[in-house]
């Protein structure tokens, strides 16, 4: 797949790389320094940076304004946008707010429901659907064109990115959703954490079988486990997210003061068995407000230096 | 066996208690009664299936709407027997005879009266 | 049919408390079925608020009537006669019939008694479930005959989103995820295939966000 974007990420994507992303959340306040410091503590080990957009349904500085520092320092963001609580108006006006500081990527997310945040009681929008965000994308980037049909000056010239669970139900249609977005024209995917290797690997298998891991660059997605604490949460309340029992039971079975360091072991073994599987391009690194443990997991994984790309 | 109840207490027959509305208790009510109570039969021992387990679920509607309104959700009671409990029924009888009393009289028929 | 709740009668004695004579008027259809604002209904608060207003030394002419229907001219004029007896009315009917009564009657405050709450069914007596969200274009035909604008609490025209498990959604696990329910339907309609067609942005002008909506049917006007 050749690069038709200027993002680093689709770069080393399609150079052949294992490319690494990791995010940060923006903070719940308006100081930038939240963001500098969580990006200057990873930017060296990882190829692009993923802002949340109210992550949770949280309210949370704009992801667009913490990409637009990004840029500033640099570095390479990946604006996440999620059809919650913006029209297509507002959807494709932050689209090019984002394309003129040259923000290169973009994820296509609906958005958790409200009732999980800040503001319960507050309206969604969900004018277009996640599906509906990666065509609109395209149609701005390949065509030049807004939504109402207007032409575009300067058109984004944005990597198109989106989320898969390959865990959640029913599985069968999991596959035939990855298709759906391809055919809408994502790009890249970063998927929800896996645990399950199992129903990972089925799932890529399904999807190659199908022809669909040559038209997707596919990052897998990991997220290390603070505390066995953390890994049963994950199996039980996270809607969508399967922890096997054995990876509780190794978590639980280790002295709580070492249970970080396990967490962390678990992770890079989980990376390091991930790279050899077929279709997987990449590895988005998800420490959630761990961000300090990311430099570690991708040097022990084995992914570090991160390549540079021209 | 001609148990003794307390001899203000009128009774209304009715085929099942789940003919009983909400309607009908509060009317009980507006037309001055000081208290409500319905008798069913033993709960899962209906002739129609469900008929008491509905007058519950009113009896509790009404005694909302008692609180509510300002006149007390606990003037109106829902009680179960069977058919051979007549000493269950006087005792039900009694037992809802003193509640009334200490609750004293209906409000409604006291602003009624101040009204007239 | 439209489906209401119940409003507390708190509330609604809060908005009637000054006047003398009250109306309550229930309505025959849609409200009556989902027991919230038909006859019996209209008893129970008539009888509450009579007894409400007593025991605070004031007796309220407060009558009750119910109307075949308040969202029709015919049956709102049945009352006419009487109305100049009120100085409010509480209305028992759908948000349509409190509005239809306000502007035949637009000299007499108009409160409603009921919450309404959406386009539904009666799964069974004393459940009734959403169904319809009345966007104005309809798309059952391309979703199984399951509606994911009511049904899917993101109104996602290219579901399920990431949050489904175990066929429930993620806001609460008493509500069915839509998407798994069109895509079992696909199934037995041995459709499936259809799932993977890309359902476009909806035109949204059918909606609410169209502004207010009519139906024009000349053919049938007088």
């Amino acid at each position: 797949m050749k690069a038709k974007t200027p993002s680093k990420l689709e770069k080393i994507l399609a150079a052949g790389h294992l490319a690494v992303t990791s995010e940060c959340g923006p903070p719940r306040g308006s100081d930038m320094e939240v963001i500098t410091e969580k990006a200057n503590l990873i930017k060296d080990y990882v190829d692009a940076i993923n802002i949340t957009d109210n992550q949770t349904s949280v309210t949370r500085m704009s992801s667009l304004a913490a990409c637009i520092q990004l840029k500033l320092m640099g570095l390479e963001p990946v604006l996440q946008m999620v059809t919650r609580d913006r029209n297509r108006i507002a959807l494709q006006s932050d689209i090019l707010g984002a394309a003129s500081f040259d923000i290169h990527n973009v994820l296509c997310l609906s958005g958790d429901h409200q009732s999980f945040g800040d503001c319960p009681t507050g309206q969604n929008v969900h004018d277009i659907d996640s599906m509906q965000l990666i065509q609109t994308v395209r149609l701005m980037r390949d065509q030049g064109k807004f939504l109402g049909g207007g032409d575009i000056k300067r058109p984004p010239q944005m990597f198109v990115g989106a989320a898969a669970n390959p865990f959640a139900d029913p599985f069968e249609i999991r596959v035939p959703r990855l298709a759906k977005k391809i055919a809408a024209g994502v790009e890249f995917i970063q998927t929800q954490c896996i645990y399950n290797m199992e129903k990972f690997e089925l799932w890529l298998k399904i999807a190659g079988d199908r022809g669909l891991l040559e038209k997707v660059h596919i990052l897998a997605g990991v997220t290390p486990f603070k505390s066995a604490g953390m890994a049963k949460y994950m199996k039980n309340r996270v809607p969508g997210i399967e922890v096997p029992d054995e990876l509780v039971k190794r978590m639980s079975d280790t002295p709580k003061e070492k249970q970080p360091e396990e967490g962390v072991k678990i992770c890079i073994e989980q990376i390091q068995h991930l790279k050899e599987v077929e279709g997987v391009r990449g590895f988005h690194v998800m420490a959630i407000e761990w961000e300090e443990m990311v430099p570690g997991i991708v040097k022990k994984s084995g992914l570090y230096p991160r390549p540079s790309v021209e | 066996m001609r148990l003794q109840y307390p001899s203000d207490i009128k009774i209304i027959l009715v085929p099942c208690t789940g003919k009983l509305d909400v309607v009908h208790i509060l009317h009980a009510f507006e037309k001055g009664a000081d208290g409500v109570y319905a008798v069913g039969c033993m709960e899962g021992d209906c002739h129609y299936n469900s008929g008491n387990l509905r007058a519950r679920k009113r009896v509790e509607q009404a005694q909302k709407i008692l609180d509510t309104i300002g006149i007390g959700g606990e003037r109106a009671q829902m009680y179960n027997l069977s058919s051979s409990e007549g000493p269950r029924f006087a005792q039900y009888a009694v037992e809802m005879e003193e509640r009334i009393r200490k609750l004293g009289p209906n409000p409604i028929k006291l602003a009624k009266k101040k009204a007239a | 049919m439209i489906v209401a709740d119940r409003k507390p009668i708190e509330e609604i004695i809060e908005e009637v408390k000054n006047y003398e004579k009250i109306l309550i008027l229930g309505c025959n259809e849609c409200v009556t079925v989902c027991e919230a604002g038909g006859k019996k209904e209209v008893g129970v608060l008539a009888s509450a608020l009579r007894m409400y207003f007593l025991n605070q030394g004031r007796e309220v002419k407060i009558d009750e009537e119910t109307l075949e229907r308040q969202c029709d001219h015919e049956y709102l004029e049945e009352i006419r006669d009487v109305m100049d007896q009120y100085d409010a009315v509480v209305s028992l009917a759908c948000g349509v019939g409190v509005q239809f009564m306000a502007e035949k009657y637009h000299d007499c405050p108009i409160y409603p008694g009921v919450d309404t709450c959406f386009l539904g069914a009666t799964e069974k007596r004393g459940l009734w479930t959403e169904r319809c969200q009345a966007c104005g274009q309809c798309i059952l035909a391309r979703t199984g005959g399951i509606c994911p604008v009511s049904r899917c609490a993101k109104r996602i025209l290219n579901g399920p989103c990431g949050g489904s498990a175990k066929g429930k959604c993620e806001i609460n696990k008493e509500i069915d995820c839509a998407w798994e329910l069109i895509i079992n339907r696909l199934k037995a309609l041995d459709k499936l295939d259809d799932y993977e067609k890309i359902d476009p942005i909806k035109d949204w002008s059918t909606d609410r966000a169209g502004g207010p909506r009519k139906v024009v049917r000349e053919d049938v006007q007088e």
